[in-house]
Protein backbone atom coordinates (compact mmCIF):
# COMPACT_ATOMS: atom_id res chain seq x y z
CA UNK A 1 0.00 0.00 0.00
CA UNK A 2 1.14 3.56 -0.67
CA UNK A 3 0.54 6.37 1.73
CA UNK A 4 -0.29 9.90 0.68
CA UNK A 5 3.22 11.19 1.31
CA UNK A 6 4.70 8.67 -1.09
CA UNK A 7 1.96 9.34 -3.59
CA UNK A 8 2.71 13.03 -3.68
CA UNK A 9 6.37 12.26 -4.14
CA UNK A 10 5.47 10.06 -7.08
CA UNK A 11 3.29 12.76 -8.57
CA UNK A 12 6.09 15.27 -8.39
CA UNK A 13 8.40 12.87 -10.19
CA UNK A 14 5.86 12.57 -12.97
CA UNK A 15 5.79 16.31 -13.40
CA UNK A 16 2.02 16.53 -13.54
CA UNK A 17 -0.38 18.71 -11.66
CA UNK A 18 -2.18 17.20 -8.73
CA UNK A 19 -5.89 17.65 -8.37
CA UNK A 20 -7.59 16.80 -5.15
CA UNK A 21 -11.17 15.79 -5.56
CA UNK A 22 -13.79 16.81 -3.09
CA UNK A 23 -14.50 14.86 0.02
CA UNK A 24 -17.96 13.52 0.48
CA UNK A 25 -19.54 13.21 3.85
CA UNK A 26 -20.70 9.68 4.47
CA UNK A 27 -21.11 7.00 7.02
CA UNK A 28 -19.05 3.90 6.46
CA UNK A 29 -21.09 0.77 6.05
CA UNK A 30 -20.72 -1.51 9.02
CA UNK A 31 -18.14 -4.16 8.37
CA UNK A 32 -17.03 -2.81 5.00
CA UNK A 33 -13.41 -3.55 4.18
CA UNK A 34 -11.54 -0.84 2.28
CA UNK A 35 -7.98 -0.64 1.11
CA UNK A 36 -6.31 2.29 -0.63
CA UNK A 37 -5.08 1.59 -4.13
CA UNK A 38 -4.02 3.19 -7.40
CA UNK A 39 -5.28 2.76 -10.90
CA UNK A 40 -4.28 4.43 -14.16
CA UNK A 41 -6.61 5.92 -16.76
CA UNK A 42 -5.48 6.12 -20.38
CA UNK A 43 -7.77 7.38 -23.09
CA UNK A 44 -8.21 8.22 -26.74
CA UNK A 45 -5.10 6.71 -28.27
CA UNK A 46 -6.76 6.68 -31.74
CA UNK A 47 -4.39 4.02 -33.02
CA UNK A 48 -4.34 4.29 -36.82
CA UNK A 49 -4.67 8.09 -36.89
CA UNK A 50 -2.49 9.86 -39.41
CA UNK A 51 -2.35 13.62 -39.73
CA UNK A 52 -0.65 16.87 -38.89
CA UNK A 53 -2.25 17.02 -35.45
CA UNK A 54 0.19 14.31 -34.36
CA UNK A 55 3.06 13.54 -36.73
CA UNK A 56 4.41 11.11 -34.12
CA UNK A 57 1.21 9.08 -33.91
CA UNK A 58 3.06 5.81 -34.50
CA UNK A 59 4.96 6.30 -31.25
CA UNK A 60 2.70 8.12 -28.80
CA UNK A 61 0.87 5.06 -27.51
CA UNK A 62 4.15 3.21 -27.14
CA UNK A 63 5.58 6.15 -25.18
CA UNK A 64 2.56 6.06 -22.89
CA UNK A 65 2.97 2.33 -22.27
CA UNK A 66 6.62 2.92 -21.42
CA UNK A 67 5.69 5.82 -19.11
CA UNK A 68 3.14 3.71 -17.24
CA UNK A 69 5.66 0.88 -16.95
CA UNK A 70 8.14 3.35 -15.51
CA UNK A 71 5.88 4.44 -12.67
CA UNK A 72 7.68 4.02 -9.41
CA UNK A 73 4.79 2.07 -7.97
CA UNK A 74 2.70 0.00 -10.38
CA UNK A 75 -1.05 0.56 -10.33
CA UNK A 76 -3.43 -2.21 -9.35
CA UNK A 77 -4.99 -2.03 -12.78
CA UNK A 78 -5.39 0.15 -15.85
CA UNK A 79 -8.48 1.43 -17.65
CA UNK A 80 -8.63 2.62 -21.26
CA UNK A 81 -11.68 4.87 -21.63
CA UNK A 82 -12.30 4.49 -25.34
CA UNK A 83 -11.24 5.53 -28.82
CA UNK A 84 -8.54 2.92 -28.64
CA UNK A 85 -8.41 3.11 -32.44
CA UNK A 86 -9.17 5.75 -35.03
CA UNK A 87 -12.24 5.05 -37.10
CA UNK A 88 -12.19 3.41 -40.49
CA UNK A 89 -14.95 2.32 -42.85
CA UNK A 90 -13.17 -0.96 -43.56
CA UNK A 91 -14.17 -3.68 -41.08
CA UNK A 92 -10.97 -5.63 -41.72
CA UNK A 93 -8.83 -2.56 -41.16
CA UNK A 94 -10.78 -1.80 -37.98
CA UNK A 95 -9.92 -5.24 -36.61
CA UNK A 96 -6.32 -4.90 -37.74
CA UNK A 97 -6.01 -1.62 -35.83
CA UNK A 98 -7.59 -3.14 -32.75
CA UNK A 99 -5.23 -6.11 -32.93
CA UNK A 100 -2.23 -3.78 -33.22
CA UNK A 101 -3.52 -1.73 -30.32
CA UNK A 102 -3.89 -4.88 -28.23
CA UNK A 103 -0.39 -5.97 -29.11
CA UNK A 104 1.05 -2.64 -27.97
CA UNK A 105 -1.10 -2.58 -24.83
CA UNK A 106 0.12 -6.08 -24.02
CA UNK A 107 3.47 -4.43 -23.31
CA UNK A 108 2.03 -3.00 -20.12
CA UNK A 109 3.61 -4.68 -17.13
CA UNK A 110 0.33 -4.50 -15.25
CA UNK A 111 -1.79 -7.19 -16.82
CA UNK A 112 -5.19 -6.28 -15.41
CA UNK A 113 -6.52 -3.87 -18.03
CA UNK A 114 -10.16 -2.90 -18.53
CA UNK A 115 -11.08 -1.60 -21.98
CA UNK A 116 -13.97 0.61 -22.99
CA UNK A 117 -15.01 1.54 -26.50
CA UNK A 118 -15.18 4.99 -28.02
CA UNK A 119 -17.28 6.08 -30.96
CA UNK A 120 -14.28 5.65 -33.26
CA UNK A 121 -14.07 1.99 -32.21
CA UNK A 122 -17.71 1.11 -32.09
CA UNK A 123 -20.18 3.48 -33.71
CA UNK A 124 -19.89 2.26 -37.30
CA UNK A 125 -20.62 -1.38 -36.46
CA UNK A 126 -22.58 -1.07 -33.21
CA UNK A 127 -19.61 -2.35 -31.26
CA UNK A 128 -19.23 -5.65 -33.11
CA UNK A 129 -15.47 -5.53 -33.68
CA UNK A 130 -14.80 -4.17 -30.21
CA UNK A 131 -16.73 -7.00 -28.59
CA UNK A 132 -14.90 -9.56 -30.70
CA UNK A 133 -11.51 -8.31 -29.60
CA UNK A 134 -12.13 -6.91 -26.13
CA UNK A 135 -15.28 -8.52 -24.79
CA UNK A 136 -18.45 -6.88 -23.47
CA UNK A 137 -18.72 -3.12 -23.86
CA UNK A 138 -20.52 -2.62 -20.56
CA UNK A 139 -19.73 -4.46 -17.37
CA UNK A 140 -18.98 -4.01 -13.70
CA UNK A 141 -16.32 -5.24 -11.33
CA UNK A 142 -15.25 -4.74 -7.76
CA UNK A 143 -11.84 -3.86 -6.43
CA UNK A 144 -10.91 -3.41 -2.79
CA UNK A 145 -14.27 -2.09 -1.76
CA UNK A 146 -14.98 0.06 -4.82
CA UNK A 147 -17.64 -0.92 -7.35
CA UNK A 148 -16.66 0.00 -10.91
CA UNK A 149 -19.27 0.30 -13.67
CA UNK A 150 -18.27 0.59 -17.33
CA UNK A 151 -20.98 2.16 -19.48
CA UNK A 152 -21.16 2.05 -23.28
CA UNK A 153 -22.45 5.31 -24.78
CA UNK A 154 -20.86 4.80 -28.18
CA UNK A 155 -22.07 1.55 -29.76
CA UNK A 156 -25.20 3.47 -30.65
CA UNK A 157 -23.96 6.01 -33.23
CA UNK A 158 -26.50 8.43 -31.79
CA UNK A 159 -24.68 8.38 -28.42
CA UNK A 160 -27.42 6.72 -26.44
CA UNK A 161 -26.95 4.33 -23.58
CA UNK A 162 -30.30 2.84 -24.47
CA UNK A 163 -33.08 1.51 -22.31
CA UNK A 164 -31.62 -2.00 -22.03
CA UNK A 165 -28.32 -0.71 -20.65
CA UNK A 166 -30.10 1.71 -18.35
CA UNK A 167 -32.16 -1.19 -17.01
CA UNK A 168 -28.95 -3.15 -16.48
CA UNK A 169 -27.43 -0.17 -14.66
CA UNK A 170 -30.49 0.15 -12.47
CA UNK A 171 -30.31 -3.54 -11.54
CA UNK A 172 -26.56 -3.35 -10.89
CA UNK A 173 -26.99 -0.34 -8.63
CA UNK A 174 -29.84 -2.03 -6.77
CA UNK A 175 -27.33 -4.60 -5.55
CA UNK A 176 -25.11 -1.92 -4.02
CA UNK A 177 -25.32 -0.49 -0.54
CA UNK A 178 -26.58 3.06 -0.38
CA UNK A 179 -23.15 4.31 0.68
CA UNK A 180 -21.22 2.05 -1.71
CA UNK A 181 -18.12 3.54 -3.29
CA UNK A 182 -19.00 3.66 -6.98
CA UNK A 183 -16.79 4.65 -9.90
CA UNK A 184 -18.35 4.95 -13.35
CA UNK A 185 -16.14 4.62 -16.41
CA UNK A 186 -17.39 5.78 -19.78
CA UNK A 187 -16.24 7.43 -22.98
CA UNK A 188 -18.52 10.37 -23.62
CA UNK A 189 -19.52 12.77 -20.87
CA UNK A 190 -22.77 11.73 -19.25
CA UNK A 191 -23.80 15.37 -18.97
CA UNK A 192 -24.25 18.04 -21.67
CA UNK A 193 -20.74 19.43 -21.70
CA UNK A 194 -20.87 20.85 -25.24
CA UNK A 195 -23.68 19.41 -27.34
CA UNK A 196 -22.75 21.69 -30.24
CA UNK A 197 -19.49 19.74 -30.41
CA UNK A 198 -21.18 16.38 -29.86
CA UNK A 199 -19.76 16.28 -26.33
CA UNK A 200 -22.75 14.71 -24.63
CA UNK A 201 -24.69 11.49 -24.18
CA UNK A 202 -28.20 11.82 -25.50
CA UNK A 203 -29.76 9.94 -22.58
CA UNK A 204 -26.92 10.52 -20.13
CA UNK A 205 -29.22 12.41 -17.77
CA UNK A 206 -31.10 9.16 -17.18
CA UNK A 207 -27.90 7.47 -16.01
CA UNK A 208 -27.04 10.40 -13.77
CA UNK A 209 -30.55 10.24 -12.29
CA UNK A 210 -30.03 6.55 -11.47
CA UNK A 211 -26.68 7.33 -9.85
CA UNK A 212 -27.84 10.40 -7.96
CA UNK A 213 -29.31 8.56 -4.93
CA UNK A 214 -25.88 7.12 -4.19
CA UNK A 215 -23.75 9.61 -2.26
CA UNK A 216 -20.33 8.28 -3.29
CA UNK A 217 -20.18 8.27 -7.09
CA UNK A 218 -17.36 9.52 -9.30
CA UNK A 219 -17.18 9.36 -13.10
CA UNK A 220 -14.03 9.09 -15.21
CA UNK A 221 -14.36 9.54 -18.96
CA UNK A 222 -12.50 10.50 -22.15
CA UNK A 223 -13.66 11.78 -25.56
CA UNK A 224 -12.81 15.46 -25.12
CA UNK A 225 -9.01 15.06 -25.21
CA UNK A 226 -8.27 17.26 -22.22
CA UNK A 227 -8.41 17.35 -18.47
CA UNK A 228 -11.78 18.64 -17.32
CA UNK A 229 -13.68 18.51 -14.05
CA UNK A 230 -17.38 19.02 -13.57
CA UNK A 231 -20.01 18.39 -10.90
CA UNK A 232 -23.59 17.29 -11.39
CA UNK A 233 -24.85 17.66 -7.87
CA UNK A 234 -22.54 15.59 -5.68
CA UNK A 235 -21.25 13.49 -8.61
CA UNK A 236 -17.82 14.49 -9.91
CA UNK A 237 -16.98 13.92 -13.58
CA UNK A 238 -13.30 13.89 -14.59
CA UNK A 239 -12.24 13.87 -18.26
CA UNK A 240 -8.76 12.64 -19.17
CA UNK A 241 -6.21 13.89 -21.66
CA UNK A 242 -5.77 11.95 -24.86
CA UNK A 243 -2.82 10.10 -26.33
CA UNK A 244 -3.13 11.56 -29.81
CA UNK A 245 -3.91 15.33 -29.91
CA UNK A 246 -5.51 17.84 -27.57
CA UNK A 247 -8.80 19.55 -28.35
CA UNK A 248 -9.83 23.10 -27.41
CA UNK A 249 -11.65 23.91 -24.21
CA UNK A 250 -15.38 23.30 -24.57
CA UNK A 251 -17.12 26.21 -26.24
CA UNK A 252 -13.93 28.25 -26.50
CA UNK A 253 -14.10 28.55 -30.29
CA UNK A 254 -16.56 27.86 -33.07
CA UNK A 255 -15.00 24.62 -34.33
CA UNK A 256 -13.63 21.75 -32.28
CA UNK A 257 -10.47 21.49 -34.36
CA UNK A 258 -7.41 19.85 -32.77
CA UNK A 259 -4.82 22.08 -31.21
CA UNK A 260 -1.79 22.37 -33.46
CA UNK A 261 1.17 20.09 -32.88
CA UNK A 262 4.05 22.04 -31.38
CA UNK A 263 7.40 20.79 -32.77
CA UNK A 264 9.15 22.59 -29.92
CA UNK A 265 7.15 20.61 -27.38
CA UNK A 266 6.15 17.23 -28.83
CA UNK A 267 3.29 15.55 -26.98
CA UNK A 268 2.23 18.82 -25.39
CA UNK A 269 -1.27 18.45 -24.03
CA UNK A 270 -1.15 14.66 -24.10
CA UNK A 271 -0.96 12.43 -21.08
CA UNK A 272 -2.54 9.96 -18.73
CA UNK A 273 -3.54 10.02 -15.12
CA UNK A 274 -3.15 8.05 -11.99
CA UNK A 275 -5.97 7.89 -9.50
CA UNK A 276 -5.42 7.12 -5.88
CA UNK A 277 -8.58 5.64 -4.46
CA UNK A 278 -9.13 6.09 -0.77
CA UNK A 279 -12.36 4.15 -0.46
CA UNK A 280 -12.71 4.61 3.27
CA UNK A 281 -12.96 8.35 2.74
CA UNK A 282 -14.73 7.95 -0.63
CA UNK A 283 -11.99 10.12 -2.04
CA UNK A 284 -10.10 10.04 -5.33
CA UNK A 285 -6.89 11.93 -5.78
CA UNK A 286 -5.84 12.49 -9.37
CA UNK A 287 -2.32 13.01 -10.67
CA UNK A 288 -1.77 13.94 -14.31
CA UNK A 289 1.28 12.58 -16.12
CA UNK A 290 2.95 13.50 -19.39
CA UNK A 291 3.54 10.97 -22.13
CA UNK A 292 7.17 12.01 -22.31
CA UNK A 293 9.16 14.14 -19.93
CA UNK A 294 9.73 17.76 -20.82
CA UNK A 295 6.28 18.42 -22.23
CA UNK A 296 3.42 20.22 -20.62
CA UNK B 1 -12.10 26.44 -18.80
CA UNK B 2 -15.41 25.47 -17.35
CA UNK B 3 -18.58 26.12 -19.21
CA UNK B 4 -21.79 25.13 -17.61
CA UNK B 5 -24.89 23.99 -19.39
CA UNK B 6 -26.45 27.22 -18.27
CA UNK B 7 -23.68 29.02 -20.09
CA UNK B 8 -24.57 27.31 -23.32
CA UNK B 9 -28.28 27.55 -22.96
CA UNK B 10 -28.47 30.98 -21.43
CA UNK B 11 -28.60 32.58 -24.84
CA UNK B 12 -31.20 30.24 -26.23
CA UNK B 13 -32.62 32.35 -28.97
CA UNK B 14 -35.50 30.63 -30.63
CA UNK B 15 -38.99 30.14 -29.43
CA UNK B 16 -40.69 28.27 -32.21
CA UNK B 17 -39.24 25.18 -33.70
CA UNK B 18 -40.52 21.79 -34.58
CA UNK B 19 -39.94 18.73 -36.68
CA UNK B 20 -42.42 18.24 -39.46
CA UNK B 21 -43.13 15.13 -41.44
CA UNK B 22 -43.75 15.44 -45.12
CA UNK B 23 -46.87 17.51 -44.79
CA UNK B 24 -47.01 20.45 -47.17
CA UNK B 25 -45.33 23.60 -45.98
CA UNK B 26 -47.46 26.45 -44.71
CA UNK B 27 -47.95 28.92 -47.55
CA UNK B 28 -45.66 31.73 -46.47
CA UNK B 29 -42.78 29.71 -45.11
CA UNK B 30 -39.53 29.86 -46.97
CA UNK B 31 -38.29 26.38 -47.74
CA UNK B 32 -34.54 25.87 -47.42
CA UNK B 33 -33.24 22.64 -48.85
CA UNK B 34 -30.16 21.13 -47.22
CA UNK B 35 -28.18 18.10 -48.32
CA UNK B 36 -26.25 16.04 -45.79
CA UNK B 37 -23.43 13.87 -47.01
CA UNK B 38 -20.18 12.71 -45.51
CA UNK B 39 -18.89 15.03 -44.10
CA UNK B 40 -20.66 18.28 -44.87
CA UNK B 41 -23.99 19.99 -45.14
CA UNK B 42 -24.81 21.93 -48.29
CA UNK B 43 -25.30 24.76 -47.67
CA UNK B 44 -23.39 24.93 -44.42
CA UNK B 45 -24.35 28.52 -43.68
CA UNK B 46 -28.04 29.32 -43.52
CA UNK B 47 -29.10 32.92 -43.11
CA UNK B 48 -32.55 34.07 -42.07
CA UNK B 49 -34.13 37.00 -40.35
CA UNK B 50 -35.24 37.14 -36.78
CA UNK B 51 -38.91 36.22 -36.63
CA UNK B 52 -38.89 34.66 -40.09
CA UNK B 53 -40.63 31.29 -40.38
CA UNK B 54 -38.63 28.81 -42.40
CA UNK B 55 -38.91 25.16 -43.21
CA UNK B 56 -35.62 23.28 -43.42
CA UNK B 57 -35.93 20.33 -45.77
CA UNK B 58 -32.95 18.14 -45.00
CA UNK B 59 -32.01 15.14 -47.09
CA UNK B 60 -29.26 12.68 -46.25
CA UNK B 61 -27.58 11.48 -49.42
CA UNK B 62 -25.26 8.72 -48.31
CA UNK B 63 -25.59 7.79 -44.64
CA UNK B 64 -27.90 7.90 -41.64
CA UNK B 65 -26.70 11.28 -40.46
CA UNK B 66 -28.26 13.41 -37.77
CA UNK B 67 -29.17 17.08 -37.84
CA UNK B 68 -29.05 18.83 -34.51
CA UNK B 69 -29.31 22.45 -33.45
CA UNK B 70 -28.53 22.16 -29.73
CA UNK B 71 -29.25 25.80 -28.96
CA UNK B 72 -32.77 25.28 -30.30
CA UNK B 73 -33.13 21.89 -28.65
CA UNK B 74 -34.13 20.52 -32.03
CA UNK B 75 -32.77 17.49 -33.81
CA UNK B 76 -33.74 14.86 -36.34
CA UNK B 77 -32.49 11.49 -37.54
CA UNK B 78 -31.97 11.46 -41.28
CA UNK B 79 -32.65 8.43 -43.45
CA UNK B 80 -30.83 8.45 -46.77
CA UNK B 81 -33.03 9.68 -49.58
CA UNK B 82 -35.94 10.66 -47.37
CA UNK B 83 -36.36 14.40 -46.74
CA UNK B 84 -37.03 15.47 -43.17
CA UNK B 85 -38.58 18.83 -42.47
CA UNK B 86 -37.72 21.02 -39.52
CA UNK B 87 -39.74 24.16 -38.92
CA UNK B 88 -38.03 27.14 -37.28
CA UNK B 89 -39.00 30.69 -36.42
CA UNK B 90 -36.14 32.44 -34.65
CA UNK B 91 -36.96 35.27 -32.31
CA UNK B 92 -33.43 36.25 -31.42
CA UNK B 93 -30.45 37.11 -33.58
CA UNK B 94 -27.17 35.26 -33.41
CA UNK B 95 -25.00 32.48 -34.83
CA UNK B 96 -25.98 28.95 -33.91
CA UNK B 97 -24.17 25.74 -34.71
CA UNK B 98 -25.88 22.78 -36.32
CA UNK B 99 -24.14 19.44 -36.54
CA UNK B 100 -24.39 15.78 -37.33
CA UNK B 101 -24.91 13.98 -34.04
CA UNK B 102 -24.99 10.44 -35.43
CA UNK B 103 -21.38 9.31 -35.76
CA UNK B 104 -20.72 8.88 -39.47
CA UNK B 105 -17.00 8.21 -39.85
CA UNK B 106 -13.63 9.84 -40.11
CA UNK B 107 -14.85 13.36 -40.83
CA UNK B 108 -17.79 13.31 -38.45
CA UNK B 109 -16.25 15.91 -36.17
CA UNK B 110 -16.15 18.41 -39.01
CA UNK B 111 -19.72 17.88 -40.19
CA UNK B 112 -21.39 21.03 -39.00
CA UNK B 113 -22.65 24.41 -40.11
CA UNK B 114 -23.96 27.73 -38.87
CA UNK B 115 -27.42 29.15 -38.68
CA UNK B 116 -27.12 32.93 -38.93
CA UNK B 117 -30.12 34.84 -37.62
CA UNK B 118 -30.03 38.50 -38.55
CA UNK B 119 -31.54 41.14 -36.35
Amino acid sequence: MIDRRNFLKLSAAGGGAVFLSGLYGHTQAAGAAYDDFFFVQLSDSHWGFSGAANPDAQNTLRHAVAAVNALEVPPDFIVFTGDLTHTTDDPAERRRRMAEFKQIASGLKVKTVHFLAGEHDASLDNGAAFKELFGPSSYSFDHKGVHFIALDNVSDPGARLGDAQLDWLKADLARQAHDARIVVLTHRPLFDLAPQWDWATRDGAKAVALLMPYPNVTVFYGHIHQEHHHQTGHIAHHAAKSLIFPLPAPGSQEKRTPLAWDPAAPNKGLGFREIEAEPQQANYKIAEFQVTKGTS
Amino acid sequence: MKLSRRGFCGALPLALAGIAGLAPAAPKERVIKIEARRFAYTPDVITLKRGEAVLLEITAIDFAHGFSVPDLKQRADLVPGRPVRLRLQPESAGRFTFLCDNFCGGGHEEMNGTLVVLA
